[in-house]
């Protein structure tokens, strides 16, 4: 600054002024530019990381929470933590662990109370319509149910039972005498709370909990389903089958029920084909 | 003149140890206390304070809200509580009546480590001038904003040291120690007060906050400075005393009004000649050499 063209040292004449100011924009803007990338990388969430309850949908959620913890220290069975610099969980935002520390659906639901921004959706004041992830059946190989023994640990902790986890019997091929008790998720139900995947039996679990949309399939906006179309409108959208017919020779008919093709002698009781097709067949050969 | 590795040497020698770190201890036990508000809860099972620095509940009454965090949290479209608004609105009333930069002081966590990293290099001699502007932490502050209006994301809170440091003691640190080893390191070696008086955006937040503050530091008793420069030496942001300390001829008041000044009060502290006192921004009169007191102009006049 000492070397200023004015001679007079009262400061900065215009061009170092204007040099200074456009290399600190130009430092903090690449700064900025450098952070805001970073930031990308740094916000991804693991899948096995549960937001609590009411949290906004991703995107929306890191613009919204202030990484205060009260929704930690409200929490009273203490599952949440705050992500830590180096962690995979964006730094300072409330997570959970199904596996180790579900969510217990309290039934004030003292998170979203908390949450001073509304990052915790407020409007969520029914804990069976929140929708923190959907639990997933993602290992039929191991769960044991699917080997046919009797398990239904994640049907019974279930806290929506019945709804969000129901059993389904089955028959069970390999023994061919007894039936199998499958649980399956339904995610018009199913909150993501996580008390499944903690409670299930095996060394990992073969129900988890993941973010809905991870765990979600979603029909293109394209497709219709013939036959909920058809519900809706009342009636078929697309011309009617033509009966069925199959081309017989006179006197004889299809009948499955009646085991097959039936010859019809004319004026006699209907005779059905002999159970032996090869009978037919040397009586064809025999008629030659 | 004293060793200037010791600043306050005079202050010491003619008031004592302890008049001469009054409020450099006052500011200490400020800071230390507040963080052992919040780790009352999680250490002791006493909660009396939840949250941290961003948001807090203290007592299950009195939110407390971060404008700055706030701020940019309603940028990318947040919609506040109505306890983060209140909460906001009681800590703006505080800080425009006691100097915004006071939460710099006497609150924010990393000025420890930064007074640490500033009498470490007064003790070893450090001199490295620092190149960035003084203007840079606005651009900052600007860029903290901007961030989240076009990301939709909070992202200066990725790596604000600032919340990093008050959340990780109270939360859990994880590699966020690493960030602030990094703001010490910079202040020792790279920019003398670089991190508070260069960078820091939220430093910068709180300086607009307060630039129109009640409470200011005054060099109420200028006409005894013997310019033995402890002051100077001492303060984080010493470009703020030489207005009020040397501007009695050109007709300035003795109030230090830059809102950059952190009401820290440590000037008060190593003057021996008790120059610096706490008062308020609507006191600030000249006198002038015939002793006549005139109004500066800009502030109300207070008869002395």
């Amino acid at each position: 600054m000492s070397d200023s063209g004015d001679g007079k040292g009262k400061g900065v004449n215009r061009r170092q002024f204007l040099s200074q100011t456009l290399k600190t924009a130009c430092g903090v803007g690449l700064m900025g530019m450098g952070l805001g990338f970073y930031a990308k990388q740094a916000e991804s969430l693991p899948a096995m990381a549960i937001r609590p309850p009411g949290a906004l949908s991703e995107k929306d959620f890191l613009g919204a929470c202030i990484r205060c913890g009260l929704c930690v220290r409200d929490c009273p069975y203490d599952i949440l933590s705050l992500g830590q610099l180096g962690d995979e969980v964006a730094t300072g935002t409330p997570y959970f662990y199904a596996r180790t520390d579900p969510c217990e659906m309290c039934e004030d639901i003292p998170c979203v109370v908390a949450c001073p921004t509304n990052a915790l959706d407020h409007g969520l004041t029914n804990i069976n319509d929140a929708r923190m992830g959907l639990a997933v059946l993602v290992d039929q190989e191991t769960c044991i149910a699917f080997q046919g023994l009797r398990c239904e640990v994640c049907f019974n902790v279930c806290p929506i039972r019945g709804k969000a986890i129901s059993l389904e019997y089955e028959h069970n091929v390999r023994s061919g005498k007894h039936a199998r008790f499958l649980p399956i998720v339904h995610s018009d139900a199913c909150t993501g709370c996580g008390l499944c995947e903690k409670a299930c039996i095996l060394e990992e679990a073969a129900i988890k909990v993941f973010p809905t949309h991870l765990a979600k399939g979603e029909l293109g906006g394209h497709y219709r389903l013939g036959w909920k179309e058809k519900e809706k409108a009342g009636k078929s959208l697309v011309t009617p089958d033509v009966e069925h017919r199959y081309n017989l020779p006179e006197g004889v008919r299809y009948d499955l029920q009646g085991k097959g093709l039936i010859v019809e002698p004319e004026g006699g009781q209907p005779m059905p084909l002999p159970s032996n097709p090869l009978d037919r067949l040397n009586r064809g050969l025999e008629n030659q | 003149m004293a060793d200037k590795s010791v600043a306050g040497a005079d202050a010491i020698a003619g008031k004592g140890w302890w008049k001469a770190h009054q409020w450099l201890i006052l500011r200490r036990v400020s800071q230390l206390s507040i963080l052992a508000l919040f780790l009352l809860g999680p250490l002791a099972g006493v909660w009396i304070v939840k949250g941290n620095l961003a948001a807090s509940m203290t007592l299950d009454f009195l939110p407390l809200t971060d404008p700055h965090v706030l701020l940019q949290s309603v940028l990318s479209g947040v919609v506040p509580e109505l306890s983060a608004i209140v909460g906001v609105v009681i800590v703006i009333a505080f800080y425009l009546l006691v100097g915004g930069r006071v939460y710099c002081s006497w609150v924010c966590p990393v000025n420890m480590v930064t007074d640490a990293a500033a009498w470490l290099r007064r003790k070893l001699g450090i001199k490295s001038a620092s190149q960035l502007a003084l203007s840079t932490r606005y651009w900052m502050l600007g860029l903290t904003l901007v961030l989240p209006l076009v990301t939709g994301s909070l992202v200066w809170e990725l790596f604000n040291p600032v919340s990093m440091l008050f959340r990780g003691i109270v939360f859990g640190m994880g590699m966020a120690w690493i960030l602030i080893v990094g703001v010490f390191l910079f202040d020792l070696f790279i920019a003398k007060n670089g991190w508070c008086g260069r960078l820091c955006p939220v430093g910068a937040f709180y300086s607009l906050l307060g630039v129109g503050s009640a409470i200011r530091i005054v060099a109420a008793e200028r006409e005894r400075c013997n310019d033995c420069m402890d002051c100077f030496v001492v303060c984080p942001e010493k470009q703020v005393i030489r207005p009020a300390l040397k501007g009695a001829d050109k007709g300035i008041g003795p109030v230090i009004l830059s809102a950059n000044c952190t009401n820290c009060g440590r000037c008060i502290d190593v003057c021996a000649k008790d120059v610096f006192q706490f008062g308020t921004r609507f006191n600030n009169l000249v006198v002038n050499a015939s002793g006549k007191s005139v109004d500066d102009g800009k502030q109300h006049t207070v008869q002395p």
